[in-house]
């Protein structure tokens, strides 16, 4: 039987991202910032992929992928 | 999520462009949604200014967010290419010169005040209830209209792609947010 776990987490488009901010406004864990005024990135310790910054993203640049925990 | 004195700062954004229809003078006060960002990027090397305090992208937020006047769909491809979007920098900052020509031109008496706003560019609105005369140089009302003109224009803009796509795509195109990220790039490197 498989037992790797698998978590719902939110991945960024870096080269595609605006920096706008419309993301780490509705993430309910801060588990997103915009870094530098780059681009936005994931605490990857925080996100637990709910997948309400990638409704809002205007650019639509985030994804909700499963990984292994 | 904790509210902030800042999230209210849609209210600025919608009286500003209301008191552009009583006295074309406060759209010097416009003057801020320019220099506050360019400040921000270049001093400290973040979009503070979008991420925080853009009145503008709160207003969209709310209109197309909590009172649902957006369809929530994905922008199209070509528009957040970084061709679009430098290119609609270039052409935006084109406009804004040749408002500021326009403006040289009533300064140095070549050029009769035009008491109208031109929205996108190319519509001609007769705006001459919100002149009631300047204590300055009629150049300086010159200056208001074409700068009055820009923020209606991008306004209106704004308010077309929140309809269409999601509530906040203007920030994708927006030519502040290009142009802070490009100073953030250049001072930070690339991240």
């Amino acid at each position: 039987m498989n037992s790797v776990k698998k978590r719902r987490r939110a991945v960024v488009d870096p080269s595609a991202c605006v920096a706008c901010g419309c993301c780490v406004k509705v993430c309910p864990l801060q588990a997103i910032e915009v870094v530098r005024g780059i681009t936005a990135q994931v605490r990857q310790e925080k996100c637990v992929g709910c997948g309400k910054c990638a409704r809002e993203c205007p650019a639509s640049v985030i994804v909700i992928r499963e990984v292994e925990a | 999520m904790r509210k902030h004195w800042y999230d209210n700062l849609w209210i600025v954004s919608l009286l500003y462009l209301l008191l552009g229809f009583f006295n074309i003078l406060f759209a010097w006060l416009g003057l801020l949604c320019f220099f506050i960002p360019l400040f921000i990027a270049v001093a400290g090397g973040t979009k503070g200014y979008c991420n925080r305090y853009c009145g503008r992208g709160q207003l969209f937020s709310l209109l197309g967010g909590r009172f649902g006047l957006s369809r929530r769909r994905d922008i199209p491809g070509w528009m957040k290419s970084k061709a679009f979007r430098y290119g609609f920098l270039v052409f935006f900052f084109a406009m804004f010169f040749l408002m500021l020509w326009n403006t040289y031109l009533v300064f140095a008496g070549a050029q009769d005040l035009g008491q109208a706003v031109t929205l996108l560019w190319t519509f001609r609105l007769p705006w001459n209830w919100a002149y009631h005369g300047t204590l300055f140089h009629p150049g300086v009302a010159q200056f208001a209209f074409g700068f009055y003109s820009v923020m209606l224009t991008s306004t209106v803009l704004g308010l077309i792609t929140m309809v269409l796509f999601k509530p906040r795509s203007w920030c994708v195109y927006c030519p502040m947010g290009t142009m802070t990220q490009l100073i953030c790039r250049a001072k930070n490197g690339r991240a």
